[in-house]
């Protein structure tokens, strides 16, 4: 096991195949937190008002029962559903974040246990200001409870398709003729310069003229010394279109 | 590298979808146990899915496609190199958990009963050598007052203190336990130095009340007031002292040579084992502080009293020293 870098964490399998987790950062966690905590709050008030509306038990019975219940959600809410959601609460969920082992294998009852009963440290001294500081020092972005029961809390992969209908419409596209080029083309495109063309593509219209022609020439260039297609499958196309041919090219399987 | 990536995909989507499948049924019930056929198309299906992921290296552009099966190929990972046994629930094996993982750990205990017994020995002599202290050591305005005027009060009381209250002091009680109780483990991530000041404090407190007590000759009182929640809230606390140094232990690994992360994982199970042990006796002390400890002569006889958390911490020991025994 290896660190990409801070923000992924990768895992060599002994058949020597590399997937990775993007890590979690602090920001996305305190929001998860902050939707968890008035999770629990609203459990809590509600339980409660059934309580009293019930009118089943004694004032004390119903001032301890308060207490418990209190006590009970604030613990058991973490521990319950990451088991049963296989890492996640309702905060995390929606913002697409999971627990996970930090080696990949099966989260157990006891890290999770763990990792939740340590809030009480990582709360320190008010607003998780110990947890915080240590998931921004920390190699995999963990606080102490999730170093102690080896796990990270790791953001759910959901890559969004470009639209490209409303950046390469669907025209007729010269590269497409020479599909061995094409598909050469695109296992040499990185996905860092195709999401800067997708970019140059989508906010053409609000660059200067003399900049917008420099952009795609100089990104045309880029492609072109990927790949040599014949003169004829380049004639007559500027830049700009041969860019939007390419990405294209890319995206449709 | 792949020519025709349709045709590829179109090829092997029948493979991931049947792995998706198996890896499914594996996570909804992880209990299940597969056959050997199906152990090894599993792990034909995780083989094939992972050559599919290493294929796809030489398309760089397809995020989608490569984040879905570098998903399935995580998921087949965990399910093939797991080594650990699911969790099953059988309350037997959860019972027995607690005083073995209690055994593994006596030298952790020990040090824990060490600290607060020095704990104890300085509030006691800092009580005895400077009265004065006293404002400054205790953490209620109760015991701040001196002891013969609270026994008096005590032993003469008509009624009782606690009419309408002792379910919600009850819970109370149990709440703040054990949130000490876990403190006391969590402080354990602060190389343990937490956990020590925390233990050495409450015995600050507890010799600190000792001396007061026995000082002005109440010791019977002092015992039959303490010994029948005691007998149990202390031990608990004293265990959530060893969890929190075994943790430090794993934290800080003197003298070996397994990594930290193997460290922290083969105490897990036991750290649960224990403070989920810890947890159920302070529910338990909880109910005796609020329901009998309160309560002294002519209410309660001391000896009854006396004779109850003797028995409770005789029981308790034998759980610990005995239970599970192979």
């Amino acid at each position: 096991m290896k660190t990409a870098r801070q923000s992924r964490l990768s895992i060599e399998t002994p058949e020597g195949v590399v997937f990775s987790f993007e890590l979690a950062m602090p920001v996305s966690r305190a929001l998860a937190w902050a939707i968890d905590a008035a999770a629990i709050l609203t459990a809590c008030s509600v339980v409660g008002q059934v309580c009293a509306a019930a009118n089943l038990f004694s004032r004390d019975v119903a001032a301890a029962v308060t207490t418990l219940l209190y006590f009970v959600i604030s613990v058991v809410y973490g521990i319950l559903l990451e088991w049963r959601w296989r890492g996640q609460t309702i905060g995390k969920r929606i913002l697409g974040l999971r627990v996970l082992d930090i080696h990949g294998m099966r989260l157990q009852l006891s890290q999770i246990v763990l990792r939740n009963l340590l809030r009480l440290v990582d709360a320190l001294p008010a607003l998780y200001l110990v947890g915080g500081i240590a998931c921004l020092f920390s190699r995999n972005a963990q606080r102490l409870g999730d170093l102690a029961a080896n796990t990270i809390v790791a953001r759910e992969r959901k890559p969004q398709e470009p639209d490209l209908d409303e950046i390469a419409p669907a025209k007729y596209n010269s590269l497409l003729a020479y599909p061995h080029l094409a598909a050469r083309l695109r296992s040499l495109v990185t996905p860092e310069a195709a999401a800067i063309a997708i970019q140059a593509v989508t906010l053409r219209d609000g660059y200067d003229p003399i900049a917008r022609v420099e952009l795609f020439a100089e990104l045309a260039a880029h492609f072109r010394s990927l790949v040599e297609f014949p003169e004829q499958a380049l004639e007559g196309v500027t830049d700009e279109q041969y860019v939007r041919s390419v990405l294209r090219v890319i995206y449709t399987p | 590298m792949i020519i025709d990536l349709p045709r590829f995909v179109a090829a092997e989507r029948v493979y991931w979808d049947e792995l998706a499948l198996l890896l499914a049924r594996l996570e909804t019930s992880p209990e299940a146990r597969l056959s050997l056929p199906e152990i090894q198309r599993l792990h034909y299906l995780y083989e094939r899915s992972s050559a599919d992921l290493a294929r796809l290296d030489t398309f760089s552009t397809e995020p989608n496609l490569r984040a879905y099966l570098e998903s399935l190929v995580a998921r087949a990972y965990t399910e093939i190199h797991e080594t650990r046994a699911p969790v099953k629930l059988r309350w037997k094996s959860v019972v027995l958990a607690f005083p073995r993982a209690f055994r593994r750990h006596q030298a952790a205990f020990r040090l824990s009963l060490g600290v607060t017994l020095l704990g104890c020995a300085f509030g006691w002599f800092a009580l005895r050598m400077d009265p004065h202290v006293k404002s400054v050591l205790m953490p209620f305005a109760g015991l701040n007052s001196s002891p013969a005027e609270r026994v008096a009060k005590e032993e003469s009381a008509k009624t009782d203190k606690l009419r309408g209250e002792k379910a919600s002091f009850s819970a109370e009680l149990m709440t703040h336990n054990i949130h000490v109780t876990v403190l006391t483990l969590a402080l354990g991530m602060t190389w343990g130095v937490g956990t020590l000041i925390l233990l050495f404090y409450n015995g600050v407190i507890l010799g600190a009340v000792a001396a007061d007590y026995i000082g002005a000759g109440f010791g019977t009182f002092l015992t039959a007031w303490l010994l029948p929640h005691g007998s149990i809230e202390i031990p608990a606390i004293l265990l959530g002292g060893q969890a929190g140094f075994i943790l430090a232990g794993a934290l800080i690994g003197w003298g070996g040579r397994t990594p930290r992360t193997e460290r922290l994982r083969a105490v897990g199970p036991d750290l649960f084992a224990i403070i989920a042990g810890a947890g159920v006796l302070l529910v338990w002390a909880g109910i005796v502080e609020a329901f009998v400890s309160q309560y002294h002569q002519p209410v309660l006889p001391y000896s009854l009293k006396i004779a109850f958390g003797a028995c409770e911490l005789a029981a308790l020991t034998a759980f610990l020293a005995w239970a599970g025994r192979e």
